[in-house]
């Protein structure tokens, strides 16, 4: 028996007696955090089992808290969580974004600080980058840090902060260099958000709600250790976790469960409910039938796409090619739910009321939410830019 | 499912390359079509392309051939693609093999395989007979007389069909036409009377022609494979065709993609390169991407038939669909951005755009496969 054959057979046993039998379904996922709320005590023997293990985040080295697991056998242990369900036991921009960072440009101390309390879920971070005068042009930001003794003392204000009004901590860019040309003077930083110096403001959005907050800062305070990546050279850092950020966002573009295979995209299986079949068993609107074909196809297209790269760059370090991911991602899954406004008709367009199910609101809403999808993580236009420039090496 | 090359195909894959840029460039297919070969290939490349092993790509190792799979064809015929190498290896190396090897008996095999794989025969698919691609549309009769079939009817856009030696004919011995059982093949001898062969002059200058049977008498061991059950190994040599054709495309487009890249790099205008300007970046970008997402199809499609996947009918679907649709944008696009001499005969990139209409039709446009995809996929 080979080795990975073992490692299979003993993350199945490991699996099978430690996951609860409630999260072997469909529901929300836990965020953790200093105020962790678990909508089923399941969800917090599911994240402390997993966090023990460093299967959280599978393939960082054990020394931090992870799970050090080659690729291979990251991808062993994804099949089989696969395989029985098993719902992700965190969700945590720690993981997703700045755990990669740290990893890369974080000191030793920094990284045993940081990491372990990441693995296990211990602190809800959000990411402090866009201010209301810099978005895509994000080098132009303005809030400031100013080293006061061994602490950073901070003043401006962030938006498109996800969670802020629930994060324990954030982590951001800020201006340091107010005299150095605009991206060389920027610093990558850790900062508290639970001090009076921080206060939050919940933003709406189109569909009605959002996970978006302002964020001020009020002379807050951050210890110069928790500055990261060196003085004014926060920018690099800054580089590589949009990266991060990209890969996630690609992944909405594979649909709720990021499916590749033989599965029907959830947009088929609505049509079919919505606009029935006609007697010879198509979908009985045959121009919707084919656009929805058509965007079927290149969900799988898109699928395989997204594995080879991972297959090409084998240890799935973002690279350029992550602006391709989310700039076609969003642009389809954008699509996706315009298709399946398009089969649900008039229920397709409801707002609120008994007239319309639970399912018919969330997805009307959920329409109007992909809209960000290309303008947050950096626009469509901007991961064209960036393809542009840096894969097929175009002048400025 | 594995979706990057083996040392081994991507060894297969540089050799053809190197091969094709130095013995056959996008200057030789210039020859061929300014020339009017009569063959309208060149016999002493072919032979050299049969050295190197490519008309036994898919050849059992039994009958002479390497076994190497469509990983292997597709890579080389990606190549071809790029330099619109005028060849047999589509007719005979992909359709020919796949036919014969799917569908030949033990004797048929012996005879004919060896010869291909060495580079000494070709052969040719007379399947359409329509327009459009319409693979059980099959009017052509073929009737039993004692020992021999006679079969009546007409062929239209056969690949190769002037120039093979061996002819495989898809005609109807049973059933009402467009019935799927009651099809039959027949490997025929080119010069077998009765047969009228015309060379199609195609609008991208590939080798196509029209064949009218009036008569023509052939012994019943010209049958090829099962009476009446030929449409399942139709099929699934269609898949195959498909998917090799999506491939070739696939070379097109990432051809087409470069010649233009590089263009934008160096044509200036209003003082600034034009590859500077984001109205073009933009498209440009956009391009690349439809070309990353063709080219995960066709390698999982190509993929599929050598794991004997039992979704290789969508996948070929799949790789059709997306190199179609593809081919069509950046053969557009690629003319667009070289701007007056894109439209000019002296420049290569009009040679894409020709070759992207005539492929498409090819064993089905996207439309057709969106529609195939749709049904088999139960909507």
């Amino acid at each position: 028996m080979s080795d990975l054959q073992a490692f299979r057979e003993e993350t199945r046993d490991w699996l099978e007696l430690n996951c609860p039998s409630e999260m072997r379904k469909p529901g929300d996922v836990a965020w953790g955090g200093r105020n962790a709320e678990f909508s089923h005590p399941d969800q917090k023997i599911w994240l402390e089992r997993m966090g023990e293990k460093g299967w959280t985040c599978p393939t960082w080295p054990s020394v931090y808290g992870g799970g050090g697991l080659s690729k291979e056998e990251n991808k062993v242990l994804q099949e089989e969580l696969n395989s029985m369900n098993a719902r992700m036991p965190l969700a945590s921009f720690g993981i997703w974004m700045l755990g990669p960072a740290l990893l890369e440009f974080a000191t030793e101390e920094q990284k045993f600080e940081h990491l372990p309390s990441i693995v296990k879920g211990e602190f809800w971070w959000c990411q402090g980058y866009s201010e209301p005068g810099s978005g895509s042009d994000l080098a132009s930001l303005s809030t400031k840090a100013v080293k006061d003794d061994d602490s950073y003392i901070i003043n401006g204000q962030k938006v498109w902060t996800s969670y802020a009004d629930k994060a324990d901590k954030i982590f951001c860019l800020v201006r340091t260099g107010p005299q150095e040309p605009k991206h060389n003077g920027i610093s990558f930083i850790l900062i508290d958000m639970d001090q009076p110096g921080v206060t939050t403001k919940p933003i709406t959005l189109i569909s009605g709600k959002s996970p978006f907050c302002e964020t001020f800062f009020d002379d807050a305070k951050a210890p110069a250790k928790d500055l990261v990546g060196g003085l004014n050279k926060g920018w690099t850092v800054a580089k590589r976790l949009l990266e991060h950020e990209r890969t996630m966002i690609s992944s909405f573009g594979l649909g709720s469960r990021g499916e590749v295979g033989d599965k029907k995209s959830g947009l088929v299986e609505l049509s079919k409910k919505y606009i029935g079949l006609d007697s010879e068993d198509k979908l009985d609107d045959a121009s919707l039938r084919s656009k929805i074909a058509r965007h079927d196809l290149n969900s799988r297209a898109f699928g395989l796409t997204m594995q080879r790269i991972g297959e090409e760059t084998k240890i799935g370090a973002p690279s350029a090619a992550s602006s391709m991911g989310k700039y076609y991602g969003s642009e389809h899954n954008k699509l996706r739910y315009e298709l399946m406004l398009e089969s649900m008709g008039t229920k397709g367009i409801g707002w609120e009321g008994d007239s319309f199910s639970i399912e018919e609101i969330a997805i009307t809403r959920d329409w109007l939410r992909t809209k960000a999808n290309s303008i947050e993580g950096g626009t469509s236009e901007v991961q064209l830019n960036v393809i542009s420039k840096r894969v097929l090496g175009l002048p400025d | 499912m594995a979706l990057v090359l083996n040392e081994e195909q991507q060894s297969l894959r540089d050799i053809a390359k190197e091969f094709l840029q130095k013995n056959a460039p996008i200057s030789h297919f210039r020859e061929i079509r300014d020339t009017k070969d009569p063959l309208g290939y060149d016999k002493v490349l072919w032979k050299k392309m049969a050295e190197l092993g490519w008309a036994g790509i898919l050849v059992s190792e039994e009958y002479g051939g390497f076994n190497f799979g469509m990983m292997g064809m597709g890579g080389i015929l990606e190549e071809t693609g790029k330099t619109l190498t005028p060849s047999p290896l589509f007719a005979t190396g992909l359709l020919g093999v796949s036919l014969i090897e799917l569908a030949g008996d033990e004797k048929q095999k012996k005879q004919l395989l060896p010869k291909i794989v060495e580079g000494n025969l070709t052969t040719a698919f007379a399947l359409e007979e329509g327009s459009r691609h319409a693979p059980c549309n099959i009017a052509t009769k073929a009737k039993k007389e004692g020992n021999s079939f006679v079969l009546n009817g007409e062929k239209t856009f056969v690949l190769d069909g002037h120039s093979a030696e061996k002819i495989i004919v898809a005609a109807r011995t049973n059933g009402g036409n467009d019935q799927k059982l009651g099809i039959t093949l027949f490997c025929i001898d080119s010069g077998t009377p009765g047969m009228e062969i015309t060379r199609l002059s195609m609008l991208d200058s590939r080798n196509v022609a029209e064949i009218k049977l009036k008569n023509v008498n052939i012994s019943s061991d010209c049958l090829l494979g099962e009476l009446d059950n030929g449409f399942s190994i139709i099929e699934e040599v269609l898949d195959r065709a498909q998917i090799g054709m999506s491939a070739e495309m696939l070379g097109n487009a990432t051809q087409a993609f470069e010649i233009t890249l590089n263009y934008l790099k160096e044509r200036k205008q209003f003082g600034s390169l034009i590859g500077s300007f984001q109205a073009l970046k933009h498209r440009a970008a956009i391009m690349y991407s439809e070309l990353e997402l063709t080219k995960s199809s066709v390698v999982g499609a190509l993929n599929a038939v050598d794991e004997k996947s039992n979704d290789r009918t969508r996948f070929a679907s799949l790789a059709k669909f997306k190199a179609g649709e593809t081919l069509h944008l950046v053969s557009n696009e690629s003319v667009q951005m070289h701007g007056g001499v894109g439209v000019t005969d002296e420049y290569d990139i009009g040679f894409f755009m020709k070759r992207s209409r005539v492929a498409q039709q090819i064993f089905g446009s996207a439309d057709y496969h969106i529609d195939r995809y749709a049904t088999l996929s139960e909507y």
